[in-house]
């Protein structure tokens, strides 16, 4: 059973962003990039199955520029066994990449994707989602549980009321929510191992998607900022000021 | 301009709050169509017809939309597309789960938790956690939306909105329900009450968050979480708030030992008033705070309970 997981190179979560001046985007020249948090967690839920012998290949696939090897060669450092760049230079939507991700399991064949439910630089959550219904696959978003069963997979998910259980007939897309598991740690020699598995450089026109971008950004602002406000010495000066505000 | 929007309904509830806030933002592109889908969703769509500004309710009640599953509900939005400009609904983790599967099937983006309409293509929405606000313009025949209710009052009742039920479409029978684990309470839900206490790391247990939960009892409050007090197991997974989890706006947010991670901030931030309890001065969260407290929570957070 071969298992396909989207990982995305993004700003690391660590970083404060900054807007540029002029309102043409987000200033991400010399930030540290990392990779997506939802995503490692799906390499790792991906490599677990592996090792569970449940899965018997794991393929990491990132579309975007050159440098998203990097994120592919973490990816197989946790234990993807190979991985495809879909490079492009172009800004990719999460409708184009869905598109692109649709083409590559028409090629692979996977029986699941297992993918971040969201990507924390742009915040779409819409990937995963888009994929299935391209596929006409069946979905299960936000998962904390994944649980493989012959031909079905089980999943629990996190939903605003609490969790929900669904059961999926394969193949199948999950995106994964932050309390599916707890990546490993990178060893030294996993990163080395890492450099020697094989990693496939493709190009949207190799799978023929147009992913011209459907939004245009407009511009770019900060948001309004909040004042810091009094430090109260004691509870009761809290309490009274909050009835002065008319908070309570 | 036509106006689909998808109510949130729960087990055959209308959850008020979150569809006239959604109704609110979308009577700004046009006339508004509400959808109640549901195993039960007469009662919902009588309250949804209700909220003023809602022109129709569309009433589909099947099995097959019970449990909220995304293949259903998608292909039944797909089915009555045709006659909409706009297809939207409140940014909950259903409509997160359902829409962009709508968008995919009618080849167009989804713009996800607006913030505010500029025009009926344009709308602003946070990115990075809120760091930075965009404007985007988007160039599709339909546009599928999700808007973030925490920016948007909610649309008045006093409505009487005409409804009409309608049959089920096809299922593509790919997934199936197998159960719920979901708590009741009587407190205020997150997303809509007007006082919020929230737990992080620093409240320690989970047989500790019971000082948190004690206050916000006494304020009649709604109780969240950070990230840390869910992933530590001190808290459920439906109190987060932040990034990934809810986002909230009451008239008085209170962060109890939570140090104010951007991913934090993110979902609170627009509170009215923040007040910061932590023990560490350093903290982030004092950055944003109205009125902070250096003060070990655990003597402070009891002796604010018991003076309220």
């Amino acid at each position: 059973m071969k298992v396909l997981v989207p990982v995305k190179r993004v700003v690391d979560y660590n970083v404060k962003v900054r807007v540029k001046s002029d309102g043409t985007g987000v200033d991400i020249a010399n930030v540290k990039m990392s990779m997506n948090p939802f995503d490692e967690i799906a390499v790792e839920e991906a490599v677990r199955l592996r090792e569970k012998g449940v899965v018997t290949e794991v393929i990491a696939v990132s579309c975007g520029v050159t440098q998203c090897t990097e994120t592919l060669r973490t990816a197989m450092a946790i234990g993807a066994d190979r991985a495809i760049l879909v490079e492009t230079n172009a800004e990719l939507q999460p409708l184009a990449v869905a598109k692109l991700l649709k083409a590559l399991a028409e090629k692979e064949g996977p029986h699941l994707f297992i993918m971040g439910k969201q990507a924390i630089d742009d915040d779409s959550n819409q990937t995963g989602q888009m994929l299935a219904a391209l596929l006409d696959w069946p979905q299960a978003t936000f998962a904390s549980k994944v649980e493989m069963t012959g031909d079905t997979v089980n999943v629990t998910r996190e939903v605003d009321g609490g969790l929900e259980t669904l059961a999926l007939q394969l193949p199948a897309v999950v995106t994964t929510d932050l309390r599916l598991n707890e990546p490993r740690y990178v060893t030294l020699p996993n990163i080395m191992k890492a450099k020697k598995k094989p990693l496939d450089e493709k190009t949207p026109a190799d799978y023929g998607v147009d992913v011209t971008p459907r939004l245009s950004v407009a511009k770019t602002t900060e948001p309004e900022a909040r004042k810091a406000g009094v430090i109260v010495k004691t509870v009761d000066e809290l309490v009274a000021k909050l009835k002065e505000a008319g908070a309570i | 301009m036509a106006v689909l929007l998808l109510a949130e309904v729960t087990d055959g509830a209308l959850s008020m709050d979150a569809t006239a806030k959604a109704v609110s933002a979308a009577a700004k592109l046009g006339d508004v169509t509400v959808l109640c889908a549901g195993a039960k969703a007469a009662d919902a769509a009588k309250e949804a017809a209700t909220i003023a500004g809602v022109s129709k309710v569309l009433c589909a009640e099947d099995a097959l939309y019970g449990h909220r599953l995304a293949e259903p509900t998608a292909a039944l939005i797909v089915s009555l597309a045709g006659s909409y400009s706009h297809i939207v609904a409140p940014a909950t983790t259903d409509a997160k789960n359902i829409l962009p599967r709508v968008a995919a099937l009618l080849d167009v983006m989804v713009l996800s938790d607006v913030t505010a309409v500029v025009d009926a293509d344009t709308f602003e929405r946070p990115i990075y956690a809120g760091n930075a606000i965009q404007t985007v313009k988007s160039s599709d025949a339909k546009k599928v939306i999700t808007f973030r209710t925490s920016t948007f009052d909610a649309a008045a009742t006093g409505g009487s909105a005409s409804v009409e039920n309608i049959g089920a479409a096809d299922n593509p029978g790919l997934s199936a329900w197998v159960e719920d684990k979901t708590a009741t309470s009587d407190r205020p839900e997150l997303t809509s009450a007007g006082i919020v206490v929230s737990g992080g790391r620093g409240v320690g247990s989970k047989d500790d968050f019971a000082i948190i939960e004690a206050l916000a009892d006494k304020l009649g409050a709604a109780v969240g979480a950070s990230r840390a007090a869910v992933d530590s197991g001190y808290a459920p997974n439906d109190w987060q708030v932040g990034q990934t989890g809810k986002v909230v706006a009451p008239n008085l947010y209170v962060a109890v030992g939570i140090s104010g991670a951007i991913q934090h901030l993110a979902g609170m931030k627009d509170s009215k008033v923040i007040v910061a309890i932590n023990k560490d001065e350093e903290a982030p969260i004092f950055q944003v705070a109205d009125f902070g407290l250096v003060a070990d929570l655990f003597s402070a957070v009891p002796e604010l309970t018991g003076k309220l």
